[in-house]
C-alpha cells in the first residue's frame, strides 16, 4: 500500500525561502538548498517550491535553483508559480525537478492541462486550486489569492482531473496561516469527486490536524510551510506519531 | 562508463545526478556507437508512451536497444517501453519483456500510483543484495505491468503490479531509484556493480 506523504513547501522569492500568514508579511526562513536538504535528511517524502515573484526575467534564477536543488536531494519535487508556457515546464522537468504546479494560467487556459499532461505525462502535472468560502460557495482565486474567479471550488477540481491533471494541491485560503486545521469539509466531499491523489494545504497548526486530514478525508499528502520552518513541528516526530495512530508513512 | 540514453522524455538530470553522487562516470547520449561502447546503459523515462516510442523510432535507436547485450536498466516509463505493448497511447513496445502496460482502475484506487511505496522481493536478484525487503520506493506512475514469470519485485496498489523485472542482460524497476533516498542509491551501485 502505498503510504501517506508530508511535503514541505518553499515559497521562494529572489532565491531565498519565505512565507508569509495569508499571503502577506513575508518572513525570511533560510536558504532553498539548505532546507531542501535538511527535510529530505528529516524524512520529508517530497518538496514544493513556489516561485511567488516569478516573471519572465526570474525564470533563469529559478532553473537554476531547480539544478541545484536536484543536485542535492534524492526525493522528488515540484516546482510551481507563474508557469504558463509548455517551454517552461519542459526547461524546469529537464533541470531536475519531477512535477510542476500550475496554478492561474490553467484556469486562463484548461488546455495546458491536457497538453502537459500529453507530453510530460500527468504524473508530473499538479493542478494548485487555491479556494475561499464567499457567501456560502468556494470560490477559486488565483495571482496568488488576489483574484477572485468565477469558477466554484468543486467543479474547477473536478474538471482539472478530467482533464489530465495527476494530482490537486487544494489550498484553503480561509484556513491558510490560521492553524487552525485543514479544511476538513471541502477536503472530505472532495474525495469522493475526484480519484487522483489530493494534497492538502493551508492550516496545519498541529500533529492532530494532519492525522485528521489523513483519516477523516483520507487525502493522499499534507502540505505545510512555517510549522516545518520554524520547527514547531519536526518531520520525523510528525511521522512517527501519524504511524502510532496507523497512519501508514514512510519511516 | 554508464551511457544514459537521453531520447526526449526523461528525467535525465536526477538519474545522472545519482550517478555522479555514486563517483561514476557517466555520458548523457542518444548516439547509437556511445551507447554500444558503454558497461552499462541506464534507459530513463518519464511521460507518455506512444510519444516516447516515436521518440525512439526518430532518434533510429529502437531496433538498436533489441539487441543491446550489455547490461541495461530501464527505469519507470523505460521499463514499461522495454515491454510487448502499452494501453497508454495503444503503442507496440520493445518487446524484450513479455506482457501489456494496462491502466489502473480508478474505481479501486487513486491514480496515478503516486508516492513512496513498499516493494517485496519475491525472486533473488542482485539488484536487492543489501536492500532489506519492503524497502520504500518512491513510484509515479498510472499504467502497470502485471506480475509475469520475469518479475523480480512487487509494490501493491489495489492489485499486485511489477516493481522489478530481469530477462538476460536486461533489467526494469517500475519504481524511481533516483528518488528513493539512500535505498535508491544503493540500488543503483548494485547495477553498477553487476
Amino acid at each position: 500500500m502505498v503510504s501517506k506523504r508530508i511535503i514541505p513547501c518553499l515559497d521562494i522569492k529572489e532565491g531565498r525561502v519565505v512565507k508569509g500568514t495569508n499571503f502577506v508579511n513575508l518572513v525570511d526562513a533560510g536558504s532553498p538548498v539548505e532546507l531542501a536538504q535538511r527535510y529530505s535528511d528529516k524524512g520529508a517524502d517530497e518538496l514544493v517550491f513556489l516561485d511567488i515573484t516569478a516573471s519572465a526575467e526570474k525564470r533563469k534564477t529559478l532553473i537554476k535553483l531547480v539544478a541545484e536543488v536536484a543536485k542535492a536531494i534524492r526525493i522528488p519535487f515540484t516546482v510551481g508559480g507563474g508557469i504558463s508556457e509548455i517551454s517552461d515546464i519542459e526547461a524546469l522537468l529537464k533541470a531536475g525537478a519531477d512535477k510542476v504546479s500550475l496554478n492561474s494560467s490553467i484556469v486562463k487556459n484548461p488546455a495546458l492541462i491536457t497538453s502537459a499532461a500529453k507530453r510530460f505525462g500527468s504524473q508530473a502535472v499538479v493542478a494548485a486550486i487555491d479556494i475561499k468560502l464567499i457567501n456560502g460557495v468556494y470560490k477559486v482565486f488565483v495571482k496568488g489569492g488576489r483574484e477572485e474567479t468565477e469558477l466554484e471550488g468543486f467543479e474547477w477540481c473536478r474538471r482539472a482531473a478530467e482533464l489530465g491533471a495527476g494530482e490537486i494541491l487544494l489550498t484553503s485560503m480561509d484556513k491558510d496561516g490560521t492553524k487552525s486545521g485543514f479544511d476538513l469539509p471541502f477536503l472530505t466531499k472532495l474525495r469522493t469527486l475526484v480519484s487522483i491523489p489530493i494534497i492538502a494545504s493551508g492550516g496545519a497548526g498541529k500533529m492532530e490536524d494532519f492525522l485528521d486530514a489523513f483519516a477523516q478525508a483520507n487525502v493522499d499528502a499534507c502540505l505545510a510551510a512555517s510549522l516545518f520552518h520554524f520547527g514547531i513541528i519536526e518531520i520525523n516526530d510528525l511521522k512517527k506519531y501519524l504511524k502510532e495512530n496507523n497512519v501508514k508513512v514512510r519511516i | 562508463m554508464i551511457a544514459i540514453i537521453d531520447y526526449g522524455a526523461g528525467n535525465v538530470a536526477s538519474v545522472a545526478n545519482a550517478i555522479e553522487k555514486l563517483g561514476k562516470e557517466f555520458v548523457i547520449t542518444n548516439n547509437e556507437y556511445t551507447i554500444y561502447k558503454a558497461e552499462k546503459i541506464i534507459f530513463p523515462g518519464v511521460g507518455e508512451a506512444s510519444f516516447a516510442i516515436r521518440q525512439l523510432h526518430l532518434l533510429n535507436l529502437f531496433s538498436f536497444i533489441r539487441m543491446i547485450k550489455k547490461p541495461m536498466l530501464g527505469i519507470c516509463l523505460g521499463m514499461q517501453l522495454m515491454c510487448e505493448f502499452s494501453d497508454e497511447g495503444n503503442t507496440s513496445c520493445l518487446g524484450i519483456f513479455p506482457g501489456r502496460n494496462v491502466m489502473f482502475d480508478s474505481k479501486l484506487c487513486t491514480v496515478p500510483h503516486m508516492g513512496w511505496n513498499e516493494v517485496k522481493q519475491i525472486k533473488q536478484s542482485k539488484l536487492f543484495d543489501g536492500i532489506k525487503d519492503n524497502e520504500f520506493f518512491y513510484f509515479a506512475h498510472s499504467y502497470y505491468l502485471p506480475v509475469n514469470e520475469f518479475t523480480t519485485s512487487t509494490a501493491n496498489h489495489s492489485v499486485d503490479v511489477t516493481a522489478s523485472i530481469e530477462k538476460d542482460n536486461f533489467y526494469g524497476v517500475q519504481f524511481h531509484p533516483e528518488k528513493s533516498g539512500e535505498a535508491g542509491l544503493h540500488f543503483f551501485n548494485n547495477f553498477i556493480n553487476l
